[in-house]
């Protein structure tokens, strides 16, 4: 059957019919979806690890006792994983593991764009990148061939615009292997260095072997056309050369990114007349080629930075722009904000007012960074606010004590802010720890998380109490607040913040998008009590802005009716009761 | 055929997804090779959001260029203007009048530039303007904005209505279908 699917769903099918038992993932655009997808499939378990490096062990766990696994994440998340990863490759597995990676050139929702091609190098195990969705299943399924054939972790590298984008699929059958009966292995699967040391040949020997394969196997594939250009292409920059010069040029069409074939490149090398590599991010191909002595236009021709298309391959090449026509006038960024009711808007509002500086993390609140709110000093990775305010509050020497803070999701909390509250606690900080618990991982597409009291099929599971834990981990001062109540939320923060010890304030609100959460009727203004002091612009919520009178107005459609700014209106004009605004129609109200 | 290309933009949370879907979904049961190239993720909060269609006999790249595309559907006034450099020569604009003010406007750093397609038009560019929000709630929903606009764009496709219908059906969950099926008819008969 043949279906239109996402990059994301097409590696779901594939680990379906590859026969996968076990998938366990942390959440990270752009590899999200291929958990999900795999998960509406009854015969894989699924589940949505704390972090990345419990999802890739559970994996390594399911491999063991023989069953087909596999894990998924963003290029980042393989930084936390990558502990365990690199010692997979010295104990192979038992039955197939497949770790799925997804890069972000161009970093539409990442902190950085790193090229996750270099730690299948450093750890010396293969690793395939698809062009399209027919790829992504076909090469899920291969990775599993590989992982087992070889005795290999295979990561399947994803980017943004292969991940993200739908083409024509044709679906198979599942064919599940035959299970393994565990038999104990100590010489395998214990990584001591009397064991370490007889393993590290192995995985030598292993990526030669591998590189014999690269240079026979189809799934890198020569496409002769024009032999003036000769162009070696991966993944989405394969459609963009196919795009500009059809059978204009002749294409090396990488599938296997590590190891690289030699013999190959050298063959199709001396079939061009000029050679380029064309890849986004790192010159990763390009420095290999210079290795083998084959001389290559790479990086002095198509830029590290950001993600390629066929315009910007058209331009490099000196090719003519198409016409095209723009507008004189300036046109206003449009850049992501907190949504309308957004239970962090009402925190980040009270720490922005009382001047506080905060160390941020990842997740929706990062938004918090943005004007007019501008509340954040920092955002580094997964759990860094936690422990990046330990380090600032002892160089301080007590100067950060009482007007420093840190925000982390609850998500992002359970990830890795637990090691980093035990920190402060055991090493004697004293931090105030805000964890924004919205009772959801927001920014990814709402999942669940170990503190929601559900799993990723929706199904009630233990839900971890944040008060009990941050007790247990040695914090005396726990409390919860209610983020749309700025009152409470204010006398909170200043407490806190004076307390001679370290202390966590919870400030529980579930995300204003979740399903079960009702929105309440929208807040109207009256203009005749409206005084155009602006006080309500400092929340920087998308449903209000100053209209052609000067005075604020609200966008019923918008609005969900939470009430920080009818708290903050000096003059009471903010109010549920309906006025003269109330009676046009929304699509006049909005931006008049 | 010469590739097509389509470009679905609008402010996070609008719907454009369910747009490109329904239409892949058309192009699909058409016999069309095709590609939709979406971005998930932070852009989805409030931001400008864009999401690709490009349908022919073989697809490569699922992004469209400078100059490439037939259609530009646009959910929001300005965000027709931002995209509007995409368009081939002899290209459209089909977009939604209304206006949603972006954060840097909102707290005054930032002007809305209201006669925006006023100058585009008179750049000779061709624009199919209509107060798609108003006919979505005639239809039942303000949600259904991508779906009036779907309407209107399929004015322009030699594809039988039913066969539209057919996809809103196969695309939208049972109890928004008849809903969608009269937003869909609103916007196909706009300006009729």
């Amino acid at each position: 059957m043949k279906e239109l699917m996402i990059g994301n769903a097409a590696v779901a099918r594939g680990l379906y019919e590859a026969g996968v038992e076990v998938v366990s993932s942390y959440p990270g655009t752009p590899s999200t979806e291929i958990t999900e997808f795999a998960a509406t499939y009854n015969d894989i378990y699924c589940e949505w690890a704390p972090n990345e490096k419990v999802a890739m062990e559970t994996a390594f766990g399911a491999s063991l006792r023989g069953v087909r696994a596999a894990c998924a994440m963003k290029h980042v998340g393989l930084n936390v994983a990558a502990d365990p990863l690199f010692t997979l490759s010295y104990t192979g597995v038992t039955g197939g593991l497949v770790v799925c990676v997804a890069d972000d050139p161009g970093m539409h929702s990442s902190q950085n764009e790193q090229d996750s091609r270099h730690y299948a190098i450093a750890a010396k195990v293969p690793m395939l990148e698809p062009a399209d969705s027919a790829e992504c299943k076909e090469f899920a399924k291969l990775a599993f061939d590989i992982s087992e054939q070889f005795d290999t972790p295979c990561l399947l590298r994803m980017c943004t615009r292969i991940a993200h984008a739908q083409s024509v699929v044709e679906t198979g059958e599942r064919i599940v292997p035959e299970k393994k009966s565990y038999e104990k292995n100590p010489q395998k699967f214990i990584m001591a260095p009397a064991n370490a040391i007889r393993r590290h040949p192995f995985v030598e020997e292993r990526t030669a072997k591998l590189v014999e394969y690269a240079e026979t196997s189809p799934v890198n594939r020569i496409e002769m056309g024009d032999t003036k250009i000769g162009i070696i292409a991966t993944g989405a920059c394969y459609q963009y050369c196919k795009e500009v010069f059809g059978e204009g040029a002749s294409i090396l069409k990488i599938g296997m990114v590590n190891p690289l074939p030699v013999q190959k490149i050298r063959d199709f090398a001396a079939k061009v007349e000029k050679l380029y590599v064309v890849e986004e991010l790192d010159g990763v191909i390009e420095s290999h080629c210079k290795n083998i002595g084959v001389e290559v236009i790479g990086k002095e021709m198509f830029t590290p930075l950001g993600e390629f298309s066929q315009k910007s391959i058209a331009e490099a090449f000196g090719l003519p722009a198409k016409e095209t026509v723009t507008a004189d006038t300036q046109i206003p960024v449009r850049p992501p904000v907190m949504c309308s009711g957004c239970p962090h808007r009402g925190m980040f509002y009270i720490l922005s007012k009382n001047k506080i500086t905060v160390l941020g993390d990842i997740g929706c609140y990062t938004l918090g960074s943005a004007a007019p709110l501008t509340a954040l000093d920092s955002t580094l990775c997964m759990g860094a606010s936690i422990s990046g305010l330990h380090g600032f509050a002892k160089a301080a020497q007590g100067e950060a004590d009482h007007n420093t803070v840190c925000v982390i999701g609850d998500s992002t909390f359970m990830h890795s802010g637990m090691t980093g509250l035990a920190n402060i606690a055991y090493n004697g900080s004293k931090a105030t720890v805000i964890i924004l618990d919205n009772s959801i991982t927001g920014m990814t597409g709402h999942q669940q998380n170990p503190t929601t009291g559900y799993n990723i099929k929706g199904d009630p599971a233990t839900k971890i109490n944040l008060e009990a834990l941050c007790h247990s981990l040695g914090i005396n001062r726990v409390r919860v607040v209610d983020p749309y109540n700025l009152e409470e939320t204010e006398k909170a923060v200043k407490e806190e913040l004076a307390a001679d010890e370290a202390s966590v304030i919870i400030s529980r609100r579930p995300c204003v998008l979740l399903k079960y959460v009702k929105p309440k009727k929208p807040v109207f203004v009256d203009p005749d009590k409206c005084r155009s002091c602006k006080r309500c612009m400092k929340l920087g919520c998308p449903s209000i802005h100053i209209g052609a009178d000067g005075k604020a107005a609200i966008d019923t459609t918008l609005c969900v009716g939470c009430g920080v700014c009818e708290q903050l209106c000096p003059f009471g004009a903010i109010g549920h009761e309906e006025s003269t605004m109330a009676e046009l129609p929304p699509a006049q109200c909005v931006g008049k | 055929m010469e590739t097509k290309g389509i470009v679905i933009c609008g402010v996070g949370g609008q719907g454009s997804l369910l747009a490109s879907k329904l239409l892949g979904k058309v192009l699909v049961n058409e016999g069309y090779d095709i590609k939709v190239s979406e971005v998930h993720g932070m852009s989805q909060r409030g931001g400008s959001v864009i999401t690709y269609v490009r349908y022919g006999e073989k697809v490569y790249s699922p992004v469209v260029q400078s100059g490439e595309a037939d259609f530009v559907i646009s959910f929001e006034r300005i965000e027709a203007a931002r995209y509007a450099h995409l368009l081939r020569k002899g290209g459209i604009i089909i977009t939604n009048t209304q206006r949603i003010d972006p954060m840097p406007v909102i707290i005054g750093a930032a002007e809305y530039p209201e006669n925006i397609l006023d100058e585009l038009t008179a750049k000779g560019v061709q624009i199919e303007a209509m107060d798609a929000l108003s006919l979505a709630q005639q239809a039942g929903s303000v949600k259904a904005v991508n779906i009036v606009l779907m309407g209107q764009l399929a004015k322009h496709f030699h594809i039988g209505y039913e066969k539209w219908i057919a996809a809103i059906e196969q695309t939208v969950k049972p109890q928004f279908v008849e809903m969608n099926k009269k937003a869909f008819e609103l916007g196909y008969h706009f300006g009729e």
